[in-house]
C-alpha cells in the first residue's frame, strides 16, 4: 500500500497541521517508508488475540468530584497568548 | 579531595552529612561547571540563581535525614516544575510556564534535592539523538560532534559531563537506557506505574515511564527510591509495596537465574556488540548467576508495533496543542487557519511525522488494521515476556545495537534512527523494568551498554544484578573536558 499526496493531505487536515506542497512530497515519502516496515505485522495471524490496551490493567479509581487546587486563574491566564479580563481571546467563530 | 563534580551521588550526600562540605559549596561547584559548558549546549533553562538560594536557606537549616540533602539537580525539560519554563524541547511550548509540579520533581524536592535547571531534549521527547529539539543538538561529552543520544539527551550528557551529580529523564521507547549507553552511565526505565506520570509533558501514555539517570548503580538506587511512588494524580500508577532500593541493594546474586533471549542476535549486529554481550554473559556467572537461553519469539514485530501504538497516543495527546490556552499562537484568518498555523509552525518536523502516523492509524477505516493490529501484537510480546519469566529471574541484552553515532548522520533516514531502539522497545510494550549500565567500548573509545531486563515491580533485582556486575566490569568513562577552553 502506498499513501499518496491525497492522502496526506486529507490526513493534514484531520490533524490540523497546515503544510506546504514541498513538505507534503517529502512526507508522503517517509510515512511510505515507514509504512513499509509497519507492514510486517500483517505476517502474524492475530485473530484470537486480546488487544492489549494498557499494562497496567486495573479498574480506574474513582474520587470525590471536589476541587483540589487553589485558586491559580491568573497563573494560568498568564500563559494565554492571548486573553480578555478572564477569557481566552482566540479569532472570530461566528460568521 | 577530588573535585566536588565528579564525586558520586553516594559520596556527595556523606560529605555533607559529615559536614566536610556545604550544600553551597556543591551547588557552586556544578554551577561554575555548567558555566563553563555551554558548548555542549545540555541546559534549555538554568535556575542557577535560586538553586544557590535555597542551598544557602539548607545550610543555615540543614536536615539530615533527608534522602537528598542539599543536593542540586538538573532534570529533563519533560518535567513539569513549578514557576519555571517548561519546553518539551519544543518551540510550540517555548514560553511556557506551569502553575503546577510534577510528583516525581516534587518528590526529589521533598528530599531535599535542589533544581540546578532543565535540560535539553529531544522534541517531546521523540527521537533517538536529541537532534529533533527545537533548542538544538547537545554535545556528547565523550566525543565533539558525537549525538548523546535521546530522547534524554540533555541528561545524559549532563551527567557524563558532570554537570549534575544525578538527573532523571523519561522512557516510552529507550530514551533513558540508549543515552545512557551512549554516554557511559546508568539509566533505570522502572516498571510502567511506578513512578506517577502527572506532570510530565505526555508523549506516549501507555509506555511513558519516569526514571533515574546516575554514575553508578548506588546512586541509581537511591534516586529510585525517592521517585518511585503510588500517585492518585496518575490513573495508572499503582500502589504496591516498594523496596528500600538502597538498603537492600546487594552484589549476592548467586543462583539468580538470567536468561538470554536468542532474537536478540540480530542481522547485522556489529561484532562488538556481540562481544560485549558474551563478556557480559561470562561477567554474570562470575558474579553467580546460572545463564538460561530463551526465546523471545515476537521480538522482531516490537519497533512496528511500537511505531503504531506511539504515534496514535502522540497523536491524541498532542491534541491540545491549539495556541488557546497556552504556547505558541501564529496568526490566522480564522479559528480553524490559526489552529493549522500554529501547529504547523510550533512543531518540528519529526513530530509531525509522527502526528501524521498516527492520525492516519486512528482514521476511520484503518483502525483495525493498524491500531488494533499492533494492540494484539502488543499482547503477543508481553505473552513472550510472561512466558521467558517461568523460567528466569532477569534477562540479559545489549542495550543499543550500535554505540553513539555523528550528529548528522542518520537524520535524514527515520527507519534507521527507529533501530536504535530494537533492544529497548520491547521493555516498555511490556510494561518491564530495565537498566542500562556501562560495559565496554568500541573502536573508537566510544562507551557500550549492557541492558538488564527485570520481571514487573521487581527492580531490585534488576538493580543487585546490575550492583553486581558493576563491580566485575569496573568501567571507567574517559572524558577529556574538550569542551572546556
Amino acid at each position: 500500500m502506498t499513501i499518496n499526496l491525497k492522502t496526506v493531505k486529507h490526513i493534514s487536515k484531520l490533524a490540523r497541521i497546515s503544510l506546504e506542497e514541498k513538505k507534503a512530497e517529502k512526507l508522503a515519502n517517509d510515512m511510505n517508508s515507514i509504512f513499509e516496515f509497519i507492514e510486517k505485522l500483517n505476517e502474524l495471524k492475530t485473530e484470537n488475540v486480546e488487544p492489549l490496551t494498557s499494562i497496567a490493567e486495573t479498574t480506574l479509581r474513582f474520587r470525590e468530584d471536589k476541587i483540589t487546587s487553589d485558586n491559580i486563574r491568573e497563573k494560568i491566564l498568564k500563559n494565554s497568548p492571548e486573553k480578555n479580563d478572564d477569557f481566552f481571546v482566540v479569532p472570530k467563530v461566528v460568521e | 579531595m577530588t573535585e566536588i563534580t565528579s564525586l558520586s551521588l553516594s559520596k556527595l550526600i556523606k560529605n555533607i552529612k559529615e559536614k566536610n562540605i556545604s550544600s553551597q559549596e556543591v551547588t557552586k561547584s556544578f554551577i561554575d561547571r555548567s558555566e563553563k559548558s555551554k558548548e555542549l549546549n545540555a541546559y534549555v533553562t538554568e535556575n542557577f540563581e535560586n538553586c544557590l538560594k535555597i542551598s544557602k536557606e539548607f545550610d543555615n537549616k540543614p536536615n539530615f535525614d533527608l534522602k537528598l540533602p542539599g543536593i542540586p539537580i538538573a532534570v529533563k525539560d519533560l518535567f513539569c516544575t513549578n514557576e519555571v519554563r517548561t519546553t518539551a524541547g519544543s518551540n510550540i511550548l517555548n514560553n511556557f510556564v506551569p502553575s503546577y509540579e510534577s510528583t516525581v520533581t516534587q518528590n526529589i524536592w521533598n528530599e531535599g534535592g535542589i533544581l540546578l535547571g532543565k535540560l535539553n531534549c529531544d522534541e517531546f521527547a521523540m527521537g533517538s539523538s536529541n537532534e529533533t529539539s527545537f533548542f538544538g543538538n547537545v554535545q556528547n561529552p565523550i566525543a565533539k560532534d558525537l549525538v548523546p543520544g535521546g530522547s534524554s539527551g540533555g541528561s545524559s550528557a549532563a551527567l557524563a559531563a558532570n554537570l549534575t551529580p544525578v538527573t532523571i529523564g523519561t522512557d516510552t521507547g529507550g530514551s533513558i537506557r540508549q543515552p545512557a549507553s551512549f554516554t557511559g552511565t546508568v539509566g533505570l526505565k522502572p516498571t510502567y506505574g511506578s513512578c506517577s506520570r502527572y506532570g510530565i509533558v505526555a508523549f506516549a501514555s501507555s509506555l511513558d515511564q519516569a526514571g533515574p539517570m546516575s554514575k553508578d548503580v548506588k546512586d541509581c538506587s537511591i534516586l529510585l527510591e525517592v521517585i518511585s511512588s503510588f500517585d492518585k494524580k496518575d490513573s495508572t500508577s499503582i500502589d504496591f509495596k516498594r523496596n528500600n532500593y538502597s538498603s537492600e541493594l546487594t552484589k549476592d546474586i548467586k543462583g539468580i537465574k538470567i536468561g538470554i533471549p536468542k532474537e536478540y542476535r540480530i542481522d547485522g549486529m556489529p561484532d562488538e556488540i556481540e562481544k560485549l554481550w558474551k563478556k557480559g554473559i561470562d561477567y554474570a556467572k562470575d558474579c553467580g548467576a546460572e545463564i538460561i537461553d530463551i526465546s523471545l519469539p515476537h521480538t522482531s514485530y516490537a519497533l512496528p508495533t511500537y511505531y503504531i501504538v506511539a504515534p496514535a497516543e502522540a497523536s491524541s495527546n498532542l491534541a491540545r496543542y491549539d495556541g488557546v490556552k497556552y504556547g505558541l499562537r501564529s496568526s490566522g484568518e480564522s479559528l480553524i487557519d490559526m489552529y493549522e498555523k500554529t501547529r504547523s509552525e510550533g512543531f518540528g518536523e519529526e513530530v509531525k511525522r509522527r502526528i501524521m502516523i498516527g492520525t492516519y492509524v486512528l482514521s476511520s477505516g484503518y483502525y483495525d488494521a493498524y491500531y488494533l493490529k499492533a494492540q494484539k501484537v502488543r499482547r503477543l510480546i508481553k505473552n513472550d515476556f510472561d512466558e521467558a519469566y517461568n523460567k528466569v529471574d532477569a534477562i540479559l541484552t545489549p542495550s543499543t545495537p550500535s554505540s553513539a553515532f555523528k550528529i548528522g548522520e542518520k537524520s535524514n533516514d527515520p527507519v534507521s534512527m527507529y533501530l536504535n531502539d530494537i533492544f529497548t522497545v520491547p521493555v516498555n510494550l511490556a510494561g518491564l523494568p530495565g537498566i542500562s549500565i556501562p560495559a565496554g567500548v568500541d573502536k573508537n573509545n566510544y562507551p557500550l551498554g549492557l541492558q538488564i531486563i527485570g520481571k514487573p515491580f521487581d527492580e531490585q533485582t534488576v538493580l543487585n544484578i546490575a550492583y553486581s556486575m558493576e563491580e566485575k566490569i569496573n568501567y571507567k568513562n574517559k572524558i577529556t573536558d574538550w569542551w572546556i577552553k
